[in-house]
């Protein structure tokens, strides 16, 4: 399913006066499409996430679905970046909770969740803790239990930020496989221009405190695609030009001169 | 084998020699008179006088009387701190209007405030086992308060986002995230029971260990006295076993867990 954010602003409340998060974005994301989010750290990603999630309301502004959500299905999962796992529910209950809360029996939702464990190779750990997982073998569980509830719309938070970057890449390409058998509307928070190049269809660069959409960049990628498309003439041409978007806000942020 | 393990060996048995070594001084010290026997009555003497109130059946009853109210006194006062507690960590409405009251009731020594009890409740049993049950009840309240509070709150996100009830909140992720303290609290609670309950014993009771305890002061007959200690270290030792195996069953990835930090 689609949705359209409609002028979004958030303003915080805190003990030095008032922070203005994110101010009049607007933008579109359409059926089964991929969306990535950059921006530099602090520029509201997050809150925007969550506010599409539902976590958080905003202070102005509307998200506007493209169609009813149907009987009981979830609008929106959301992939935390780290410690989004229950650490007293084994794997194959954590992968399951989603359908839990949507009222699936024990066997069944165990069933399913232990498949789709299986379907990825981590079938050895339905029983075992997620501390005794690796943190790659972690966020996948994390990623298989927001597919497994089947929302409309996939939502993630830098889901692969703490890992290391080797562990990172292999993770990327996971989750487009993943993806291209469970077609969902995404929507991928990151601070990483590459991984945002070769996941999305779009790219959608923020700009520094207020938040605001500065430009929307769509990849003429071919799909499926591979870590050797990071070598790709274009990819380096757009991340070239999303990074001297970013790096004026980066340097102020630091208190960095320009060149 | 070798020197290294032969110490290694020695030192894990170490405090069990210190006590041993202690236990054949004290008996020592105690025969030969250097100790007095009336006050300091040798170990053999505590142990044949242990025997001897078990073979009889005085032991049976009283110690069945403490436990008796204990079990008691520690399922109301416990099971209210429970929820109470858990209700106050998960609502920060509720915490602001009762932590101030926590805060200042809590300090009361539970002792002192046992004539009160006895003239809402009477002499009788009901006095004994909710002074207990006050004891049990902070200890128990204020563990299960922190246990929720210290919940990551992208747990909380997660239950949120993925539209869980507040039943399924409750019971996938406040009690069982908060389950190690639960049993901190627990341990607490029943030793801060037993220290109440031998307390009210010795005050007001006709049956308890606490009432061999003071009588056997009254008749100077000690070594019952000696013996009553020994059984209630055995019965917290006890309980406390009991709590550790439960906490391995219960909460299997807390124990065993070398990286809290997710």
């Amino acid at each position: 399913m689609g949705f359209e954010c409609s002028a979004l602003s958030k303003t915080f409340t805190s003990r030095n006066g008032e922070v203005t998060a994110l101010q009049a974005v607007d933008f579109t994301v359409n059926e089964e499409e991929f969306v990535c989010i950059v921006g530099p750290s602090g520029c509201g990603k997050t809150t925007l996430l969550k506010i599409i999630a539902g976590l958080i309301q905003p202070s102005s502004g509307q998200i506007i679905y493209s169609e009813q959500p149907l009987n009981g299905q979830l609008h929106s999962a959301m992939v935390f970046q780290e410690q989004g796992l229950f650490p007293w529910m084994s794997v194959q209950d954590n992968v399951a909770f989603g359908l839990e809360t949507q009222g699936a029996q024990r066997n069944q939702r165990r069933q399913m969740a232990r498949d789709f464990l299986t379907k990825v190779g981590l079938a050895a750990f339905v029983n075992n803790y997620p501390h005794e997982l690796s943190g790659g073998m972690r966020q996948r569980v994390a990623i298989l239990r927001a597919f497994l509830a089947n929302p409309q719309i996939l939502l993630m938070d830098e889901p692969f930020g703490a890992l290391d970057s080797q562990t990172r890449l292999v993770m990327q390409e996971e989750l487009l496989r993943i993806w291209k058998d469970h077609r969902k509307t995404v929507v991928y928070v990151t601070h990483d221009i590459e991984e945002a190049i070769l996941l999305g269809d779009r790219v959608l660069v923020m700009s520094g405190r207020p938040g605001r959409i500065r430009q929307d960049i769509p990849i003429p990628l071919e799909r499926p695609r591979h870590l050797a498309n990071r070598d790709h003439p274009e990819v380096a041409e757009i991340r070239w030009q999303i990074w001297s978007m970013l790096e004026d806000e980066v340097r102020r942020e630091l208190g960095i001169p320009a060149l | 084998m070798n020197n290294q393990n032969f110490w290694r060996r020695v030192e894990s048995w170490l405090p069990m020699i210190i006590i041993g070594l202690g236990l054949v001084l004290w008996e020592g010290f105690s025969r030969t008179g250097q100790l007095s026997a009336l006050f300091f009555p040798a170990p053999s003497t505590i142990v044949g006088s242990l025997i001897q109130m078990i073979l009889n059946g005085k032991l049976a009853i009283h110690l069945v009387a403490t436990v008796e109210r204990l079990v008691i006194g520690f399922a109301i006062g416990g099971s209210a701190g429970l929820l109470l507690g858990l209700a106050m960590g998960w609502s920060p409405r509720l915490r602001q209007i009762i932590d101030p009251l926590i805060a200042a009731i809590h300090p009361i020594p539970k002792i002192a405030i046992f004539p009160l009890i006895m003239i809402i409740f009477g002499i009788g049993e009901a006095s004994k086992i909710v002074a207990i049950s006050i004891a049990a009840f902070f200890p128990m309240l204020i563990n299960c308060m922190t246990g929720v509070r210290q919940l990551n709150p992208v747990y909380f996100e997660v239950t949120q986002n993925y539209r869980a009830s507040s039943w399924k909140t409750f019971s996938r992720v406040v009690v069982p995230g908060s389950s190690p303290l639960i049993l901190t609290g627990t341990r607490l609670a029943i030793n801060m029971a037993m220290v109440i309950a031998i307390a009210v014993e010795l005050l007001a009771a006709k049956e308890g260990l606490g009432v061999i305890i003071w009588f056997s002061w009254q008749t100077l007959r000690i070594e019952e006295l000696y013996a009553s200690l020994v059984v209630i270290a055995l019965l917290g030792i006890g309980i406390n076993l009991f709590l550790q195996f439960l906490s391995k069953r219960l909460t299997p990835w807390y124990n065993d867990q070398t990286d809290r930090q997710y």
